[in-house]
């Protein structure tokens, strides 16, 4: 049912002389998101909320479990399969995380082409976020269907896009979903150069469609609420460029720090009335994603992405949680930019074939962190003599989001006590739309009536050749 | 004109890789829509509806509530479709099956480890009818295109009987062994084209066993002839065919 319908069906069963009833909203597994969560909102008769919540009953799935006592070389296709949307960032930061602890160094174009890989994913990711799942939102509908027939050009213009970014992608990692060629120390099949000339080509004939997918969001801005929020934004940042994939770990409101430290700057903790674990740093909680990059990083950003900002009135610092399906948009822009950049780079000194690289495993601790579309991601590790994983753990930017979803939640609803139904539905699923949730990423979600849960990495016993 | 087919899809624990997959047929998956109404896909439409026809089923079942579901799905739908590795034989949801269960739950929820109700990770089929699979991690959108279009046409689907290895030889690559590397395309059953050999990988193994697949010659190849570890085969064959009575 689209908004609108919704809206004038509550109208016309509570007309304004009826007696005020409470309202209550409960979305059982919301859709256009990952994973499964639902939204409850209680309001009594006299206007109070009684309830906001943010719940999660996704099937766990022990990631961190079963890849204990598991092969260096096995991991991160495993992990891969946390979520099918990030497969290439889960990749890159497993693979981060087992050269950091077995001390592996990669070479330039290795670098390059990993940059190029994390840059193919956030297009496919945030193309598919803004284009099916967001907009129709502010096109008053329930899915990106309809506006096949009412919006053909635009759509055609997105899905075009969209086909790119998994162009794109596969050319540079083997496969849109779960990629074959990234591999610890490096790549086992590299793009050729005719390729990356096609790939450069590519990127450049999409400019247009990205000019006109912002201007089909800049004639619909006003539809996202107008609903600010100051949080704490922490995301990967470099003095080199726009952080995607590597980096100090940044705050806006606290000093930047290695990666080996995110636990102090994730803090994953317990609270009785939430589905899930939540972080804090400094502020009451923190948000990472799009628009937590855009706040630390906007200055780096590529001159077509500073314009599309501009165009999308996006400005820094901005607080609105909404905005962050504008600050994906404008990432897309730098994405495209900064990849033909890379590409550019590579023709110049000259692309190598690459084979497997060789690799003595030892014994150590890593840590990987990459910038996913989602936010920041952290994979950690510790390996044996043989190469096999003793403890792992993984936190993942959906999780680290709850805390700042709820806290969203608690600010907003209050604003809603005099809408009907229908528009808290559409106004509270937005929000969580916006965070472009990934819960089927979420490998440790707890549930609503644990009171209380601690951590303990358990020693893995393996009976080996 | 007969009403269009209704198509539904579910998932269960598995990464939507799959259902991305579908997404991502982009302007074919619109074609497709001229001749099958969409009522179910919640990960890109608000819109949802229990009348269908067509069930596909995406992830594997390692709840009670699960089971539930899926045979209140199955209850519903004239024909119910596993799609991709997880829902048609476990994937890599069973690797927690060769596991000690509390353990698992242990390690990643701690002290709350009891308020998590798992089970060994199962396929659709183990719990319901199926009626078709579309296998494969994640399946390939042309194989979900062919399999949709028999299913409309009253075909029943049928897949590949032989194992990755042909199609690895027709793509013209170097057989991993030969380079001295581990590989499962010879157990497992082709499809794909050996899409991730010639991507400078090796077969993994997701689309399941070819059936009639030799586990002891395999085991044979592998171990005796060479060299590799029951240890390292024992782990790649247990990511994903661990749904088996096979003993791995
Ligand atoms: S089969 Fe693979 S792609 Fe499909 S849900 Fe399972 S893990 Fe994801
Ligand atoms: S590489 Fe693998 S799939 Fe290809 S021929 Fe050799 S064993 Fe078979
Ligand atoms: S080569 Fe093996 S692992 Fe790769 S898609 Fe084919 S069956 Fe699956």
């Amino acid at each position: 049912m689209s908004a609108k319908k919704a809206t004038a069906k509550t109208k016309k069963a509570a007309p304004k002389a009826a007696p005020v009833m409470g309202k209550r909203v409960e979305v059982k597994h919301i859709s256009r998101v990952e994973g499964h969560g639902n939204i409850v909102v209680e309001i009594d008769a006299k206007n109070k909320v009684k309830a906001c919540r943010w719940e999660v009953p996704e099937a766990p799935r022990f990631f961190e479990a079963m890849i204990l006592g598991k092969s260096y070389t096995q991991i991160h296709q495993i992990v891969s399969r946390i979520c099918g949307i990030c497969s290439i960032g889960h990749q890159l930061c497993s693979i981060q995380a087992t050269e950091d602890a077995m001390g592996i160094m990669v070479s330039d174009q290795t670098v390059r082409l990993r940059k190029l890989a994390l840059h193919g994913e956030n297009l496919q990711s945030h193309l598919l976020h803004v284009a099916y799942l967001a907009l129709p939102d502010l096109m008053g509908v329930g899915s990106v269907i309809p506006l096949a027939q009412t919006h053909k050009k635009e759509l055609l213009t997105l899905i075009g896009l969209h086909r790119m970014a998994n162009e794109f992608s596969r050319a540079t990692t083997g496969r849109t979903t779960h990629p074959q060629r990234l591999v610890p120390g490096g790549f086992t099949k590299v793009p050729t150069e005719a390729e990356l000339r096609d790939m450069k080509k590519m990127l450049e004939d999409s400019i247009p469609g990205l000019e006109a997918a912002s201007d089909l969001f800049a004639s619909v801005v006003d539809k996202l609420p107008n609903f600010t929020r100051e949080t704490e934004y922490v995301g990967l940042v470099s003095p080199a460029e726009y952080a995607m994939y590597w980096g100090e770990v940044g705050s806006t409101m606290d000093q930047a720090r290695p990666a080996i430290y995110y636990k102090d700057i994730t803090n994953e903790y317990m609270v009785p009335q939430s589905t899930a674990k939540w972080t804090k740093n400094k502020g009451e909680s923190l948000m990472v994603g799009a628009l937590a990059r855009f706040n630390l990083n906007h200055k780096r950003l590529s001159p077509l992405a500073k314009g599309i900002a501009r165009k999308l009135g996006l400005k820094a610092p901005c607080h609105n949680p909404y905005y962050n399906n504008l600050a994906q948009l404008v990432e897309c822009a730098h994405s495209v930019e900064d990849s033909i950049r890379l590409i550019d780079e590579m023709l110049n000194s000259g692309i190598k074939s690459e084979t497997e690289p060789k690799i003595t495993p030892r014994a150590g601790k890593g840590v990987g962190a990459v910038e996913v579309p989602r936010g920041i991601l952290f994979h950690a590790y510790e390996y044996d003599d043989r190469g096999r994983i003793l403890n792992a753990d993984c936190v993942i930017p959906t999780n680290q989001n709850h805390a700042n979803i709820q806290k969203d939640f608690e600010a907003l609803v209050p604003t809603l006590v005099d809408e009907d139904e229908a528009t808290i539905e559409l106004k509270t699923s937005m929000l969580v739309r916006a965070y472009d949730p990934c819960i089927s990423c979420s490998t440790h979600f707890v549930d609503m009536t644990s009171a209380r849960e601690e951590r303990r990495l358990v020693k893995f016993v393996r009976v080996d050749d | 004109m007969a009403p269009k087919p209704k198509i539904a899809f579910f998932d269960f624990a598995g990464c939507e890789g799959d259902q991305l997959q579908v997404a991502n047929l982009e302007e074919k998956l619109l074609d497709l829509l001229e001749h099958v109404e969409l009522v179910n896909f919640r990960e890109v439409m608000t819109e949802a509806s229990d009348d269908y026809d067509i069930a596909f089923v995406e992830g594997s079942i390692t709840r009670p509530e699960d089971e539930v579901r899926l045979k209140e799905i199955r209850s519903k739908a004239k024909l119910v479709i596993a799609l991709g590795a997880c829902a048609a034989i476990g994937g890599v949801n069973c690797m927690k099956n060769f596991m000690d269960d509390m353990e698992v739950r242990e390690i990643v929820y701690g002290d709350m480890a009891r308020a998590y109700p798992t089970y060994a990770a199962r396929p659709a089929k183990a719990v319901v009818h199926v009626d078709a699979e579309i296998p494969g991690c994640p399946i390939d959108g042309k194989e979900f295109l062919r399999v949709t279009k028999e299913l409309l046409l009253g075909k029943p689907p049928t897949l590949p009987d032989y194992p990755v290895c042909v199609e690895c030889k027709a793509a013209g690559n170097i057989c991993r062994y030969e380079q001295g590397k581990l590989c499962l395309g010879i157990i497992t059953r082709g499809g794909c084209g050996a899409c991730c050999v010639s991507e400078g990988s090796h077969c993994w193994g997701c689309r399941g066993l070819a059936p009639d697949a030799n586990l002891d010659a395999a085991r044979y190849v592998m171990e005796d002839q060479a060299g590799f570890s029951r240890i390292q085969v024992q782990d790649l064959m247990r990511m994903y065919l661990g749904y088996t009575n096979a003993p791995l």
